[in-house]
């Protein structure tokens, strides 16, 4: 195991080091150094703290409406794959809604949408939770989970629908319970086999979180866009953005990377 | 009819009044919004498939440095929100283009809001749209090719003769997800101020802040459209996949 | 080959399509609804003082103008990459828009006021809003203010739009917002404005505030501007302007 890793490692290494790869990381660097000579990024120190603030921000809307939205994407998914038919037709509805409407109208509808009704309804203010309602974040993070659940939901149909029936019909066989079948055999089954597209769903999610801003949640995107009306400073605050959403997209796939490798090999599927 | 149901529901005529065709109804407005993003949608799926087709060709037969070029495309425009991607392009790639025909010694050219949407939504499908096609291509049997080759066609003939009809039914489900990527992404032009749907319908919100009615009512729109289009889609692999036999596991 | 030529024929066509005679002047208005300065109608015309002050000028300057919507947020860049070649969109003249766009002469000033929810009785102050909510648009004098005053002591919210702004205010989701006075004389004199009262105008900081709402364009042309202000001297002399004003609001707001 230890000696293909090592030799992946170093055939990785003579990789990057092809003639005209070198050409190209060379050429690269040098845009990199020209970007940092030329370009203005002298706002960073000022709006550094904000910056972390706002990253902080994106990262946990992201695990949150990823841990929510997969909880939902269960029953959503076991729904339509195996459930009575008035539990499958909201189900796919569900479903077909979120993946059919663009997220920022979603994220609209929730946002401003509820909003306009709490007006008609005087009791909402007076109620324990007005202190969160009146926050954007919930709002945000509902409407991401949404999305996830709805998204994930589609692919778990798909990861109960192709576990081998005998396997369920053999549980039964073994005298477990329904849930036991459920909670054994069918579940962990389904996971093993959605996990692999989780990783890409997970970046995805990750692209989308910026539209958030647009209800006045701070995430990282939206600090940006603040420096870029405080100093009128139009490119460099998105491209270090597009840099920082890169690193993050690229350490989600690093880290499902070796999940994957984990897991996998203790299910053998 | 209707009058049955408005006692019941006080609220609905009001919508109803508000969505009608005729001013004071916004229905109109909503409308064009949609015809914008369908227009700006096809567009871009066009475009985005054309950069895939060479991309893809780019990435399997290319020379190093293509293949590499390529990869930092799909790479980047893959990992980037779409969001960061249309405004750097919508603002940068107007200033580039007319600094580079200034360079030619040409005048500038004014670029119109749609063309720009088409354009930036293009370069993000281009992206995705390479990899599908690629994938598709790679599951072309190689024995077809060969036979193609064997028969004396070159390679442009093979591609177009072979290749190409060989992977259309193998990529027509990437594609139809790319579709729908591509209409929901429209949404996304409203943020720099382009009237499609999204803008059209925030705009009438705003104004008659009626934002329940008219966000519901839009959704119902894009909900329409990507149901539509998928049935469509769905009667195109239905066709293309006849008479390809054990093509599709 | 044939789809690659067909695609480069129909872009080329697009770009024809999209290059407009050199001499007409678009005119970039906030593609977000500014009532009563410029908002659309249900027949899908944008309407309001600023567009009938926008045509009254360019037929006075004898202009060929395009009104085209851009987004708020987006909009000094637009004008700077060369996508419009004017703003009239109530943007204030202030000392930090100078450093990278001009501006015509004022076309009109109006004091920056604070509104609030009712029930809550406070002051125009740091002190008074301390521990509130207060919304701004996005890229106004507004936001600039109140995180140079405010912030810290009051959660500031940023819109992208005032509508959202107002609406939030509405929801009672914000204790209060930062505006323009014209712009929340409406909104207040509207049913969702019911909630609301207005507080008083915040203290005067020229620097942030500015000297008055004035035609933006690119550095250096000058001779865009000098028709500009040939066009304002005229509908003011003329009488034009008092009309137009007259039709919105009943006092003058030409401020001074």
């Amino acid at each position: 195991m230890r000696g293909t890793v090592t030799g992946s490692v170093s055939g990785a290494v003579r990789d990057w080091l092809r003639p005209h790869r070198i050409g190209l990381i060379a050429l690269a660097l040098a845009l990199a150094v020209w970007a940092g000579v030329s370009m203005r990024w002298d706002w960073i120190p000022r709006y550094a703290g904000l910056g972390l603030e706002g990253l902080w921000r994106t990262l946990w809307l992201l695990g949150l409406s990823i841990l929510i939205g997969s909880a939902m994407a269960v029953p959503l998914g076991l729904a339509q794959a195996s459930g009575p038919v008035w539990l499958a037709a909201p189900a796919r509805w569900f479903c077909t809604v979120i993946r059919g409407t663009p997220l920022l109208l979603q994220i609209w509808l929730i946002y401003y949408g509820l909003g306009s009704l709490f007006p008609q309804y005087p009791w909402i203010r007076q109620s324990e939770l007005w202190p969160y309602l009146r926050q954007a974040w919930p709002y945000a993070l509902l409407a991401l989970s949404f999305s996830f659940a709805g998204y994930e939901g589609e692919v778990m149909r798909g990861a109960f629908r192709s576990v081998p029936h005998g396997q369920l019909e053999a549980g039964r066989a073994y005298g477990f319970s329904r849930f036991a079948v459920f909670w054994r055999i069918h579940l962990p089954q389904a996971i093993a086999r959605a996990l692999p597209t989780l990783g890409g769903e997970t970046v995805l999610q990750l692209k989308a979180t910026p539209l958030v801003a647009t209800i006045t949640v701070i995430d990282i995107y939206a600090v940006a866009s603040r420096v870029r009306q405080d100093t009128f400073i139009i490119y460099e605050p998105l491209l270090l953005l597009a840099v920082i959403y890169m690193i993050i997209a690229g350490l989600i796939a690093l880290g499902f990377r070796l999940l994957e490798n984990r897991f996998t090999r203790g299910l053998g599927v | 009819m209707l009058d049955g149901l408005y006692s019941l529901w006080p609220g609905l005529e009001a919508s109803v009044t508000l969505l009608s065709l005729e001013p004071p109804g916004w229905g109109a407005n909503l409308l064009r919004g949609a015809v914008n993003s369908l227009i700006i949608a096809l567009g871009a799926f066009g475009l985005g498939a054309v950069i895939g087709i060479f991309g893809a060709l780019g990435k399997l037969g290319g020379g190093p440095v293509t293949r590499d070029l390529l990869s930092v495309y799909t790479t980047v425009v893959r990992a980037v929100p779409e969001l960061i991607l249309i405004l750097i392009l919508y603002y940068a790639g107007t200033d580039l283009l007319n600094q580079f025909l200034r360079l030619l010694g040409q005048r500038p050219v004014e670029i119109s809001g749609l063309a720009a949407g088409i354009g930036v939504l293009g370069v993000v499908q281009g992206a995705y749209a390479t990899e599908v096609l690629r994938g598709a291509i790679q599951s072309v049997p190689r024995g077809q090719l060969e036979a193609a080759r064997a028969y004396g066609m070159t390679r442009s003939q093979t591609f177009r003769r072979v290749t190409f009809p060989a992977m259309l039914p193998l990529a027509l489900p990437g594609l139809s997800n790319l579709w729908l990527i591509a209409t929901k992404d429209t949404a996304l032009l409203a943020i720099v101020g382009f009237s499609e749907l999204t803008l059209e319908t925030r705009q009438a919100a705003g104004s008659t802040r009626a934002y329940f009615t008219f966000f519901l009512a839009a959704g119902a729109i894009y909900l329409l459209m990507t149901l539509v289009s998928g049935r469509i889609f769905g009667w195109i692999e239905a066709h293309y996949r006849r008479g390809q036999a054990g093509a599709r596991a | 080959m044939k789809t690659f030529f067909l695609a480069t024929t129909a872009a080329a066509a697009l770009i024809a399509s999209a290059a407009t005679a050199q001499e007409t002047v678009r005119v970039g208005i906030a593609a977000e609804p500014y009532p009563p300065f410029t908002a659309p109608d249900a027949a899908g015309n944008w309407v309001g003082w600023e567009i009938d002050i926008i045509n009254a000028v360019c037929e006075a300057a004898e202009m060929t103008c395009e009104i085209t919507p851009t987004a708020w947020d987006g909009i000094i860049p637009a004008l700077v990459s060369g996508r419009i070649d004017a703003i009239m969109a109530s943007m204030s003249i202030t000392e930090d828009r100078l450093q990278t766009i001009d501006f015509s002469d004022p076309y009109y000033n109006t004091p920056t006021v604070i509104v609030a929810q009712n029930g809550v009785e406070i002051e125009p102050t740091p002190e008074g809003l301390a521990g509130l909510i207060l919304g701004v648009q996005v890229s106004t004098i507004h936001q600039t203010y109140a995180q140079q005053y405010f912030e810290g002591e009051t959660e500031i919210r940023t819109y992208q739009t005032q509508d959202e702004a107002n609406q939030d205010l509405a929801a009672g989701r914000i204790d209060a917002a930062q505006a323009d006075s014209l712009a929340m004389e409406d909104f207040l004199n509207s049913e969702a404005g019911a909630c609301c009262h207005l507080v008083g105008a915040v203290a005067h900081d020229e620097a942030i505030l500015g000297s008055g709402v004035g035609v933006g364009l690119r550095k250096g042309e000058d001779d865009l501007r000098e028709r500009f202000n040939a066009g304002i001297a005229a509908i003011l002399e003329n009488g034009t302007y008092d009309e137009i004003t007259s039709e919105y609001f009943q006092t003058s707001i030409y401020g001074n």
